[in-house]
């Protein structure tokens, strides 16, 4: 099964971390997930949530406006994918990501043929 | 009072929660419907013992009350008249057995022959366990198995309808297929054990670890002369001993061949080697006996000062003869670094290199790195180290790891 790890993080706690440690371990998760096999593709990592953009077109009128989207202290930063046969082994892979210890995973799974 | 009903009734639940859902269970196969006739025992127990006092024997009023739920249920479902022959069978024994619960028959062994049954996803069967013999929450094995707590829920209860669509007997094996059915049984207690042992400071999990234990010690004691439940018995009690030195007092992460012999459990181990003893006087030696084997021969290093690490080697050949496992390859590939040295380590372990179970095993990568350096291939040890540190889940271990790899770019 194909999953989306969508990553949310806390910048805070984020810029709490020590990042000479946090880039070494995302370089060595990375790494790890390259290795992993097909259907496992490193994602990409976001601009801040508070330099995002929002549209949003309500009855024929568009309001264009600064970010972030929602007003919480996590924000969607960025995302991989990966394919395995269950559930317990996204939760695996959820817990790998560096950013499990300083945000959010959400796991999603892709929706494939015949399963809309 | 009613702080020594409840604790009257949490007893009750620990020590006789698997024994009369097993019992209840036996003749309808219906697993979830025995435990909730027993979970509304449990709470008349807990409404009316406050009151009226602790039955002399709580077993016998729970199932009475649990009986007279389940009949209730029955009757409700089914009006059939083989529906009330059955339920007058059922009532007559319960009758008989609430009379005297020393002669209710403890039917959880047969209980959980029917939780590990093929028809039973595999990954679910210790779960099962747990919950039907334990009487353990859904949500605490969803944390211990690290699966949301609603899916968990559901899964178990699947897993029960199963046993009773697919008419799961309640028995244990005839003599000729008893070996490869109890080593579906011990597989999920040791599974389950395996959970307790690896997350580590996490409440849930410890209590997992004595949870698997405990059941360890109901099969030995249901099935005496079964070698094999001794030595899974033996291998998580030698596990055990040594829970506290694999840590130091900061939370790093110790590995085996460095750890403080005077922090190992001298009792745990001493029950471990009685019970290995026991077990191989017993008769055929299968997988766990020999696994047990070989933790004898690393604790051995207590009383020698060194590990003997020749008869290590010599125990993992004949597990693999058994097992044709590559676990079993990488774990013997660190023995062989002391007795043949680390380029022999390496070449054995190359054996297994195109295995796809290796390519996201943790354990695979940091054994690989391990050997490289000790080989003077720093290259390739910087690399397997980075994999084995972007595997891990455990922060101790990572930080061991990372350790490694910098001692590299130092020497």
């Amino acid at each position: 099964m194909r999953y989306m790890m969508v990553i949310h993080n806390d910048d805070e706690a984020l810029a709490g971390a020590n990042q000479q440690q946090l880039w070494a371990d995302y370089a060595a998760f990375n790494q790890a997930l390259a290795k992993a096999g097909a259907g496992f593709t490193s994602g990409e990592r976001l601009q801040p949530g508070k330099d995002g953009t929002i549209v949003r077109t309500r009855t024929g009128k568009t309001d264009v406006l600064d970010g972030p989207y929602t007003d919480t202290k996590e924000q969607f930063a960025g995302y991989f994918f990966i394919d395995v046969p269950t559930l317990e082994e996204a939760v695996e892979w959820a817990n790998r990501c560096p950013s499990s210890r300083f945000g959010t995973i959400e796991i999603r799974q892709i929706v494939g043929a015949g399963e809309g | 009072m009613t702080d020594e009903a409840r604790k009257a009734a949490e007893r009750a639940a620990r020590e006789s929660y698997g024994r009369l859902v097993a019992f209840l269970a036996a003749r309808t196969r219906d697993v979830a419907g025995a435990e909730d006739a027993l979970a509304e025992a449990f709470a008349s127990a807990l409404k009316s013992w406050p009151d009226d006092g602790v039955p002399t024997n709580p077993d016998a009023w729970l199932l009475t009350v649990a009986r007279r739920r389940q009949a209730d249920a029955i009757r409700r479902r089914q009006t059939r008249t083989s529906g009330e022959a059955h339920i007058q069978l059922m009532t007559e024994e319960l009758e008989e057995a609430a009379a005297d619960p020393a002669a209710i028959p403890d039917r959880r062994l047969a209980l959980m022959f029917a939780c590990v049954h093929p028809a039973i996803e595999r990954g679910m069967r210790a779960p099962l366990i747990l919950q039907t013999i334990l009487g353990l929450t859904a949500i605490d094995i969803a944390a211990a198995f690290l699966i949301p707590p609603a899916t968990m829920g559901q899964r178990l209860v699947r897993a029960k309808s199963r046993i009773k669509e697919a008419g799961i007997p309640f028995a244990i094996p005839e003599r000729e297929d008893l070996p490869e059915r109890l080593d579906a049984v011990l597989e999920a207690i040791y599974a389950a054990y395996a959970k307790g042992w690896t997350e580590i400071g996490d409440t849930t999990a410890d209590r997992l670890a004595d949870e698997a234990i405990w059941l360890g010690r109901l099969v030995v004691s249901l099935l005496p002369d079964e070698p094999e439940a001794k030595g899974m018995l033996a291998l998580m009690l030698y596990a055990e001993a040594r829970r506290h030195a694999r840590r130091t007092a900061n939370g790093a992460y110790v590995p085996l061949e460095q750890q403080d012999t005077d922090l190992w459990d001298e009792p745990q181990i001493m029950a471990a080697e009685a019970m290995l003893r026991d077990a191989n006087s017993a008769g055929p030696t299968g997988r766990y006996q020999i696994e047990a084997a070989i933790q004898s021969a690393h604790v051995a290093r207590r009383v020698t000062g060194r590990p003997n690490w020749d008869a290590v080697v010599a125990l993992y050949d004949v597990l693999l003869k058994l097992t044709d496992s590559p676990v079993v390859i990488l774990n013997r590939a660190a023995a062989l670094l002391e007795t043949l040295g680390a380029p022999a380590a390496l070449a054995s372990l190359d054996t297994i290199a195109t295995d796809k179970r290796m390519a996201d095993y943790q354990p695979y990568w940091a054994a690989r790195g391990h050997l490289a350096a000790r080989a003077g291939r720093k290259d390739e040890a910087y690399e397997a180290l980075t994999l084995a540190i972007g595997l891990s889940t455990d922060e101790a271990v990572r930080h061991y790891l990372m350790d490694q790899r910098n001692k590299l770019q130092d020497g």
